[in-house]
């Protein structure tokens, strides 16, 4: 045998300590629930916008002004849009712990994916509600019906 | 004096057809060729692969090959077993990428013209050869207290219960904590800390056990950000459990009586 040093003893084995947090319980549920809702939700807007009608055809500048005038749409598109964003914001973070294995590029993955999360819930809320379906001076021939009035 | 003039017995009672007896009693031996993962801490910093050419008999399993190299081929080669039956859940092991007991897997079922692939479960860590260290697989095993929890005075004839009641919890407990599922699940590779389906399992068995009152304390300790709610569903845990237990569907009804409780 070689006089080679004593090598150092494995570093134990280490299981984060228990967080007692039902976060991850109602992470859970919050996919399966919101993944329920969002079917309703993404089938019946592909129904009315791709479907109902003269179909894609009808999709102008006008018709999502139409839409958006009505708070029926509002709320079923903040509703859309808020759902799928945290879906699959969790989703995604599901997949990040997964996967990412040091802890810093865990952090940099999940610190990306929150901020980009933010940036679109933000803004999407922000274009539903500020919506202006009538700008002024714009080409009417492009305008929904109810601006000419 | 008089002889007996009736004719010998015959070897058999019993006549066996010829395409039956033609061959009967030798077993067809074939030529294969084991792939190996071998490591051997004092030299390698890495796994690598040895191949070794066998005869084996069609009775014969991965683990009477494994004997056969160690044996007469190898000696260094370094493998768990105790029983060789498939009831101590020592000879976990990966073969042509599954995990499976070696003691419980015959070489008919594989197909001996390719190369057949032995290496470590994957996740724990590796020792030599096909030894890993098992503390990690335990010390969660340990964590969701498998043992029967009551309080009171100890009764003076057995605790009672119904078939329904046993039922409930009869295919966890047949777990030989061999720790295929654990090491076959993607979650538990990434590093280690979910409790891996063999523990959940184990809790399961007592959880939903009528005699036993520690069943609150288990789903709490379930209930953590590495416990039941980190199972994405795979199914490689069902697919590897060599007793063929339904972890998947196990580890589901210790999600539900988590949020049952919750709600
Ligand atoms: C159409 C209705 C939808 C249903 C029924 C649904 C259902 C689900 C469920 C149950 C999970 C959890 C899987 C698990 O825990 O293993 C999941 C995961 C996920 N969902 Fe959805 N979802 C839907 C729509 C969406 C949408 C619109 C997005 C994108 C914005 C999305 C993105 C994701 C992602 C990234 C994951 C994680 C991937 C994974 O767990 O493998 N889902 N979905
Ligand atoms: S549940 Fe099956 S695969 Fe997992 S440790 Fe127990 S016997 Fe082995
Ligand atoms: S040696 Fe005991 S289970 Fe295979």
């Amino acid at each position: 045998m070689s006089t080679t040093s004593i090598p150092a003893p494995r570093t134990g084995y280490s299981r984060h300590k228990s967080t007692r947090s039902k976060f991850e319980m109602f992470a859970w549920l919050f996919m399966r629930i919101s993944g329920v809702v969002l079917v309703i939700l993404i089938f019946g807007h592909l129904f009315v916008n791709l479907w109902v009608g003269d179909g894609v055809q009808a999709i102008d500048f006008g018709f999502v002004a139409g839409k958006w005038a009505s708070p029926f749409w509002q709320i079923w598109d903040l509703l859309m849009l808020w759902l799928a964003m945290l879906h699959g914001t969790n989703g995604l973070r599901t997949i990040i712990m997964d996967y990412s294995e040091k802890p810093s590029t865990r952090m940099a993955l999940q610190v990306i994916l929150y901020i980009a999360a933010v940036i679109v819930i933000v803004l999407g809320t922000l274009v539903i509600f500020t919506f202006d379906p009538c700008p002024a001076g714009a080409d009417p021939s492009v305008l929904a019906e109810f601006c000419k009035a | 004096m008089s002889t007996d003039t009736t004719p010998a017995e015959p070897a058999s009672k019993i006549d066996l057809p010829d395409h039956v007896a033609g061959d009967a009693g030798s077993i067809p031996s074939f030529d294969c060729t084991f792939r190996i993962a071998r490591f051997d801490p004092e030299q390698d910093s890495e796994p690598h692969w040895e191949e070794y050419n066998v005869t084996m008999y069609g009775t014969d399993r991965v683990l009477d090959a494994l004997h056969k190299i160690k044996w007469e081929i190898d000696g260094s080669l370094s493998f768990r077993r105790s029983c060789a039956h498939g009831v101590c859940g020592s000879d976990a092991m990966r073969i042509n990428g599954r995990n499976r007991l070696a003691c419980k897997t015959l070489l008919k079922d594989l197909d001996t013209s390719k190369p057949i692939i032995v290496e470590a479960i994957k996740g724990l860590p590796l020792e030599k050869d096909m030894i890993v260290d098992m503390e990690p697989f335990f010390q969660s095993y340990r964590e969701i207290m498998p043992f029967l929890i009551t309080s009171g005075h100890e009764p003076t004839r057995e605790r009672l219960q119904s078939a329904e009641q046993r039922q409930a919890f009869d295919d966890t407990t047949k777990c030989i904590l061999c720790a295929a599922c654990t090491s076959s699940c993607p979650v538990f590779w990434t590093d280690g800390q979910y409790f891996g389906p063999a523990a959940i399992v184990n809790a399961h068995r007592f959880i939903f056990d009528s005699r036993d009152e520690g069943g609150d304390m288990r789903l709490e300790v379930l209930n953590d950000k590495e416990g039941v709610w980190r199972c994405r569903t795979t199914f490689n845990c069902t697919e590897a459990c060599p007793r063929g237990i339904e972890v998947t569907k196990a580890i589901a009804e210790v999600k539900q009586a988590i949020l049952q409780r919750a709600f």
